[in-house]
């Protein structure tokens, strides 16, 4: 019998394959690329890359106390404005905050705690979350009547009352924070996934799996989970957002990453009312941060979804 | 028949429906009720009939999918539903299927070689390079080129998906393939090539089917038996031509007249149907074609006509040909 | 007399990727209707049936574009007017079948009002007459007891039963020409028998010509008056019913004949080598020569003209063409 040529030959493909990867690469998104890389990097960096400490004041010059406090000693001189405000200092570029700290160190230092908070809080949620709505999805039966019986009550839970509730109980604390996260946005997912999998499950090649007699196991892992990645890729970069300004509130409120340990949500919220009070600098750059944060994770995600899906990534 | 390869009596399949999950369901859809059929080994049995008929409920019957509400499913002399766990592996090693939409069977994720490998490696203990070879194998034997393996589903066309479904049904030591529609989702221009290949690989496998489709045209020329179904029961079963040359039963007379023309000229006996088919969760008591049958009589409507023999390998459930 | 539709020369494109990509999906199709004659559009999935069907009523999707080529419905040129005059023209004098009857009909409203719409905008009728109307129409597709179904919603018919309201809709405006894109797709066969039959009852009564496409050649068989076989964009072959399943002249419709199984005959099928064309990526010459078992060198670099042998239709392919050269 004939057989009939598909593609090309083994070097058309290899060629074909170096030349995805090249385009790939020309698409992908560059910009929040570079931002989360410097992010990262900052954040590994911050005890090298930090002008000043994260905990201590600024020591001042003399003449900074003697315009603030007339007396040329003081142990530090608070809402030093960036460097380019008048009676800004060089020496501490976006200024100092209320307690006279260096907002540059503790934006870096800040970066740590907020990226490990966040990214490993829509982590662990996103894990959990997946399986449960898999399980849900695909075992059906008292599986999916117990696990969306508690996704449900889970989602009408106000999430920040419900992260405040759980943090009264484990008290402050980095590790804690994360642990709150995933037990308070893991319904999330598990909605979305088992919704997924309901469709997936109906589709022909699960079916053709269980006829040939393959394990539910085999078949969650190979044909269930890649197939529901797409959303869960989606959903986490959409989450990292959501993440930070909860482990914000939190740390607000007292029952989050404990100061004096700087994070960005933490330097806002600490600052609340500077705004009003024209100290825009202690609001703004830990804003940006954060923003900047949410954004890149959500365009990376909208990459990665399409170069997940190999009919997408091929056009 | 013991030399049959599958043996199938008195099938039934109900569905209940209408109730919620607590409820008590209001109705049942008899979408499988009564029917028996054998295919011998190298053998097509035809299965045609309209939507909603029954004929993929029976197909995932017979491929251990669903259980059965009654009747027996016998398979190498053996009642499936008897078998031993390691038995039904076996079972499923040896009863593949290839489904109607060439688009959804192949999982987009997963790379065309380790679809093909999956069945190999659910049941049989090969290295991965010995894999890899039947793999191959499995390719050449359908017809596409062996680097085929390393792409994905969407960069095949319906057709060669179709090829590719077909390899993975033939990957075990497959003796029947059940083929659900295998050639409705294709192009006219595609349609013969499947259907040519199908008939190869029996010839040179001697693997067993169960052909299901609704055009007649396609399951006559493949099977050398055809079974006719409507609403959940088996109204004629007989050798393809012979049952084109005559088909007995009004239904399978209909089925004949709709079948289009092959050329402007043929002139066909007009048995047009009035009527929809009846739904399932509601058959009509006795012959349940009787509201839509042109030849009913008042015995239709009472008592049920049984599968009767009509003539020698001919069997029909109609009053027509039940003496008395 | 002129014909009812003459579609000269039309080339239809699709334009995407920022202009970097052209279907040529239609691409040079000229064919007429006559009044009152069932005009057949056979090809494989993808050929540009359906974009034909569109450009005639204007309503190409927006990346698609009418290039070049002329639409004359009763001597004036389609191609020329507004989307306003569309509207006037479409349902009055144009009406549409597709091929889905539950996406056709809006389920939001009754069978009544849906049926009504069109007589009510183009025959401007109102009240009773209109009502009259309707019921004529749901009669006319066989819908038992119309007066009661009238007010059922789309979800409340069978398909078969959808499909014909589908039909009365389109007769509603009382137009001259239907154009039915691949009906009955979706239909059982007996159901589709019934539908066949009563479009071919529906245009004896009321002389509608009908476009009829299908990749189905036994609908073609029984429906048809003349047929047009297109091919990547362009009919490559035009013939009445009985000349194109009886002298079939281009290579691509004799192996589309031998490919359909026929009932109760079983000699081996003729499978077409090869896949259907990508339309933006055309092969040169004639775009079937890589699938053509009978291709030659001239095919593989010259398109071949359109060429009429004795007045019957039309057909692109270089060996009548050089058949008829050989005979002088
Ligand atoms: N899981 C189910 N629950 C309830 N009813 C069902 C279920 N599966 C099938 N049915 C019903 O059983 C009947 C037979 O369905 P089946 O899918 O076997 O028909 P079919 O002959 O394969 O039709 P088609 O030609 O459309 O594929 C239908 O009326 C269908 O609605
Ligand atoms: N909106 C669109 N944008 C770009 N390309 C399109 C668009 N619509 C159709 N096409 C392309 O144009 C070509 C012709 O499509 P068309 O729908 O006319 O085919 P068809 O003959 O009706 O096929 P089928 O039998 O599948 O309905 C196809 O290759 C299709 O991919
Ligand atoms: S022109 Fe040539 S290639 Fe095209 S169909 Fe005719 S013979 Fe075949
Ligand atoms: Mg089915
Ligand atoms: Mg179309």
């Amino acid at each position: 019998m004939a057989t009939i040529p598909i593609g090309a030959d083994r070097t058309i493909a290899t060629r074909r394959a170096a030349r995805r990867g090249l385009r790939a690469l020309r698409q992908a998104p560059l910009i929040p690329l570079a931002i989360l890389a410097v992010l990262v990097s900052v954040a590994i960096l911050a005890p090298v890359l930090a002008p000043h400490g994260r905990l201590d004041p600024v020591k001042p010059t003399q003449e900074q106390c003697l315009a603030k406090y007339g007396t040329p000693d003081c142990p530090y001189v608070d809402n030093v404005p960036p460097f380019w405000s008048r009676g800004g200092r060089l020496e501490t570029p976006l200024g100092t905050d209320f307690l006279g700290r260096d907002v540059l160190s503790r934006l870096m230092y800040g970066a740590r705690i907020s990226l490990i908070v966040a990214l490993t809080g829509a982590l662990f949620a996103g894990a959990i979350g997946t399986v449960l709505g898999v399980l849900a999805g695909y075992m059906g039966r008292w599986w999916d009547e117990i696990i969306m019986r508690i996704t449900d009550a889970w989602l009408t839970l106000p999430s920040l009352v419900f992260a405040i509730l759980l943090s009264s109980v484990r008290g402050p604390g980095l590790w804690n924070v994360v642990l709150i996260l995933a037990l308070v946005f893991w319904s999330r997912y598990s909605r979305a996934v088992r919704g997924e999998v309901l469709s997936i499950r109906e589709r022909d090649f699960v079916k053709l799996a269980e006829i040939s007699g393959i394990g539910k196991l085999t078949i969650i892992w190979r044909h269930l989970i890649p197939n529901v990645m797409n959303t869960v890729v989606v959903l986490f970069s959409l989450q990292v957002g959501v993440a930070v300004i909860i482990e914000a509130s939190l740390s607000f409120l007292g029952v989050g990453v404990p100061p004096p340990e700087p994070s960005w949500g933490l330097m806002m919220a600490q600052e609340r009312e500077s705004l009003m009070e024209g100290r825009w600098w202690l609001e703004i750059f830990p804003g940006t941060c954060v923003t900047l944060l949410v954004l890149s994770a959500n365009m990376l995600g909208d990459w990665l979804r399409v170069r997940l899906d190999p009919q997408l990534r091929n056009r | 028949m013991d030399s049959s390869l599958l043996a199938v009596r008195d099938l039934r399949k109900h569905f209940p429906v209408g109730g919620s999950l607590f409820g008590k369901a209001r109705g049942v859809v008899k979408a499988v009720d009564g029917v028996s059929f054998t295919i011998g080994s190298g053998e097509t049995l035809g299965l045609v009939g309209e939507s909603g008929c029954g004929k993929t409920t029976t197909s995932k019957l017979v491929l251990a999918a669903e259980e059965p509400t009654a009747g027996t499913i016998e398979f190498e002399g053996r009642n499936i539903a008897d078998l031993s766990r390691a038995d039904l592996q076996d079972y499923r090693a040896k009863v593949q299927v290839v489904f109607q939409d060439p688009y959804s069977s192949l999982s987009p994720r997963m790379r065309v070689g380790d679809i093909i490998a999956e069945p190999i490696k659910a049941h049989e203990a090969l290295s991965a390079a010995e894999v890899r070879g039947r793999v191959t194998e499995l390719l050449e034997l359908v017809g596409l080129r062996p680097d085929a393996a390393r792409l994905f589903p969407h960069e095949f066309s319906g057709g060669q998906r179709q090829r590719l479904a077909i390899a993975r049904a033939l990957s075990t030591r497959t003796r029947l393939v059940v083929l659900d529609e295998p050639v409705s989702a294709l192009d006219v221009s595609i349609r013969a090539h499947i259907i040519t290949l199908l008939e190869e690989l029996q010839q040179r496998l001697g693997v067993s089917y169960l052909f299901i489709a609704h055009d007649l045209a396609a399951v006559a020329h493949v099977s050398q038996r055809t079974a006719v179904m409507y609403l959940g029961k088996l109204v004629e079963v007989g050798d393809s031509l012979e049952l084109c040359a005559g088909p007995l039963h009004p239904y399978t007379k209909a089925l004949f007249a709709a079948s289009l023309p092959s050329h402007p000229d043929e002139s066909r006996e007009e048995i047009v149907l009035s009527g929809e088919v009846p739904s399932a969760l509601s058959p009509p008591r006795g012959c349940s074609f009787h509201p839509r049958c042109p030849f009913a009589m008042p015995r239709c409507s009472e008592q049920e006509p049984r599968l009767l023999e009509a003539s020698p390998g001919r069997r029909v459930a109609c009053h027509l040909y039940s003496a008395s | 007399m002129a014909p009812l539709l003459r579609v000269s020369d039309l080339r239809a494109h699709y334009v995407g990727f920022g202009g970097t990509r052209v279907v040529k999906a239609v691409d040079g199709v000229s064919f007429s209707v006559e009044a009152g004659e069932t005009f057949g559009l056979v090809g494989e999935s993808g050929c540009g049936k359906t974009t034909t069907c569109h450009a005639i009523v204007r309503l190409l999707s927006p990346s698609g574009r009418i290039v070049s080529g002329r639409i004359e419905l009763e001597g004036e040129d389609l191609v020329k007017k507004s989307q306003a005059e569309m509207r006037r023209i479409r349902g009055r004098r144009i009406a549409t079948i597709l091929q889905d009857p539950m996406a056709s009909l809006d389920p939001l409203f009754s069978i009544y009002d849906q049926v009504a719409e069109p007589a009510y905008y183009h025959r401007s009728l109102r009240g009773r007459s209109l009502r009259q109307r309707v019921m004529e129409l749901l009669a006319a597709v066989r819908i038992p007891s119309p007066e009661r179904r009238m007010k059922d919603f789309p979800h409340q018919l069978s398909g078969g039963m959808r499909q014909r309201i589908v039909g009365a809709i389109a007769q509603a405006g009382g137009p001259r020409l239907i154009i039915a894109d691949e009906p009955t797709t979706n239909l059982d066969v007996t159901i589709q028998l019934q539908y066949l039959n009563l479009l071919k009852d529906l245009q004896r009564a009321t002389g509608v010509a009908l476009i009829f496409v299908t990749h189905n050649l036994g609908i073609v068989a029984k429906m048809c008056d003349r047929v047009g076989v297109m091919y990547a964009g362009k009919i490559v072959e035009m013939q009445s019913v009985r000349g194109l399943f009886y002298r079939a002249r281009h290579p691509y419709t004799k192996a589309l004949l031998d490919s359909i199984p026929k009932l109760g005959v079983r000699q081996p099928l003729y499978g077409i080598p090869g896949q259907p064309p990508d339309l933006s990526a055309l092969p040169a010459g004639c775009a079937f020569h890589p699938r053509c078992q009978r291709a030659t060198d001239r095919c593989r670099v010259e398109e071949p003209r359109q060429h009429s042998p004795n007045g019957d239709g039309h057909v692109r392919c270089w060996l009548p063409i050089e058949e008829a050269a050989a005979r002088g």
